[in-house]
């Protein structure tokens, strides 16, 4: 009986995208949309339907995947081994905290002049802004999330006879680990904001590229691909992030 | 029902808990004195309760006996009777159970891996098919009871109890109070409970004492026969006499030592 009920609402729900891209494909056909403007669903999906057979489609969606997999990789492993290390350390805070509270305020993007300057436009300078865009999020969180653990539980465990490895691995990482976890849903969704930019900007492969080098050609067509892609990364970035949540935080009380 | 009590209170082991010696103990927060030399000899296996309106200092008194806290001024010594270090659990008024670890796993909490003894302390207090949920499916009684056997799985010479009761409905906490007291009737160790309700501490102590402004102002043995029925006279005329001391009113000045009452 629910199932049937929630079956309908999904139905439903998917009414009015439906119904838009129904709209949008009639109003191109009737000639009310320009294609300059926006071209009509139908060769969009041609677009991708071509781009895919010629390879090309695959070759800058490979090259952006590694990308975002190793800026987050580089950044967010960063972040997290420093979090761990000031949280758990009060000496490390106070040496690395204030430093990285200062770093914290500029803007990753505003680096690109003085990233061009240092790396060209290789592949370094895509990963060093994508790394340092990422940093903050899982250190900020990590660390947060270490400083937060319930003192009444650090203290059960010390006088249960728990210290150093066992006490970190059964009750500092873990009661860190919805944090941790905050961290690195942030930092998904970050990585793709900024690798939008940094590929627009300067780039001779990736999603990005393929988008701004169609903007030449007018074939607004890949435009809107690009930016549909970039999209369902971000989408499929989040599912993930979500899915990692739900495997680390089975005991939370809002997953049971 | 009854008479698998007596059996227990019959069979009862020779007590092989720690005694307690404590010498002049004194603690103070932020220039207010807790414990004002506090001196108190708990014998092996005996089960003392310690009583007090809240601020008077006997949970101070617990965390420094656990070792939690670190005394001002004063000594105490555990030891087991054979002069060693006794082993020593505490049962805190949460729960403080791990809530990313299956209830087995937190009873199982620092002892070595596949050890068959954390599945036989749930099952003394009852929670054998709970040992595969996680700790937040659990009420508080079920909580304190799996806190319990993980305090228990130890084999502890010493347990401290922190008002571990105090959050319990009237019922599950009547239903601990006897789980607590057959399983110490078993194993024989020696238990120093806080806690806020007399009748608690008459119902389960062989000793009441009574701490008021960092001191002990009564010290009261308890005789009555076990298992120890709520209703009987001599019951509430103990309890009654505490309860009437502890509710004595305060001098005036806090720390004066012009005790006209005592």
């Amino acid at each position: 009986m629910k199932q049937k009920s929630s079956w309908r609402e999904q139905a439903l729900s998917w009414a009015v995208p439906l119904a838009l891209l129904a709209a949008w494909q009639a109003s191109s056909q009737l000639g009310w949309l320009s294609s300059r403007i926006l071209p009509e669903p139908l060769a969009v999906a041609k677009a991708f339907w071509s781009l895919t057979m010629s390879g090309e489609l695959w070759l800058h969606l490979k090259i952006s995947l590694w990308r975002a997999t190793a800026g987050l990789a580089l950044g967010g492993g960063a972040g997290l081994a420093l979090g761990l290390f000031c949280g758990s350390f009060k000496i490390a805070e106070t040496l690395l905290d204030t430093t990285l509270q200062m770093i914290r305020n500029i803007p990753a993007l505003a680096l690109i002049p003085l990233v061009i300057l240092w790396f060209g436009i290789d592949e370094w300078s895509k990963l060093f802004l994508l790394a340092v865009g990422v940093f903050f999020p899982m250190y900020l969180n990590t660390f947060h999330g270490i400083r937060n653990i319930d003192r009444g539980l650090l203290e059960m465990a010390r006088s249960y006879g728990l210290s150093g490895w066992p006490l970190y691995r059964d009750v500092i990482l873990p009661g860190a680990m919805p944090s941790i976890l905050v961290g690195v849903r942030f930092s998904l969704g970050l990585v793709w904001v900024l690798l939008i930019v940094a590929e627009t900007i300067s780039a001779q492969s990736g999603i990005g590229y393929m988008t701004m080098n169609a903007r030449e050609f007018m074939q607004t067509d890949v435009v809107l691909l690009g930016i549909l892609l970039y999209a369902f990364l971000g989408k499929a970035a989040d599912v993930a992030s979500r899915l990692l949540e739900r495997r680390c935080l089975r005991w939370h009380p809002s997953y049971l | 029902m009854e008479n698998a009590y007596l059996e227990l209170v019959n069979k009862a082991q020779e007590p092989r808990g720690a005694e307690l010696r404590i010498e002049a103990l004194s603690k103070s927060y932020d220039g207010r004195t807790v414990l004002d030399s506090v001196n108190l000899d708990i014998a092996a296996g005996e089960f003392v309760a310690v009583v007090g309106r809240s601020g008077c200092g006997k949970s101070t008194l617990l965390r420094l006996i656990a070792e939690l806290d670190q005394a001002d001024a004063g000594e105490i010594h555990a030891n087991n009777a054979d002069g060693a270090k006794p082993q020593m659990r505490i049962m805190f008024q949460d729960a403080r159970l791990l809530p990313w670890k299956r209830v087995l796993q937190n009873v199982a909490l620092g002892l070595p891996r596949f050890s068959a003894a954390p599945g036989e302390a749930l099952a003394k207090v009852g929670l054998q098919a709970r040992a595969g949920d996680w700790p937040a499916v659990l009420s508080g009684g079920q909580k304190q009871r799996v806190a319990l056997a993980r305090a228990l799985v130890h084999d502890p010479q010493l347990l401290l109890l922190d008002e571990p009761l105090g959050a319990l409905d009237a019922l599950t906490r009547i239903e601990m109070q006897q789980l607590i007291e057959s399983l110490w009737l078993q194993r024989r160790f020696t238990a120093v409970l806080v806690t806020h309700d007399v009748q608690e501490a008459v119902a389960l102590a062989d000793r009441v004492i009574l701490i008021e402004q960092g001191r002990i102002a009564l010290d009261q043995a308890v005789s009555l026969p076990r298992p120890r029925a709520r209703g009987l006279a001599a019951f509430a005329r103990l309890e009654q006499t505490i309860l009437d001391r502890l509710l004595q009113p305060l001098p005036d000045q806090p720390g004066s030592s012009n005790r006209a009452y005592a």
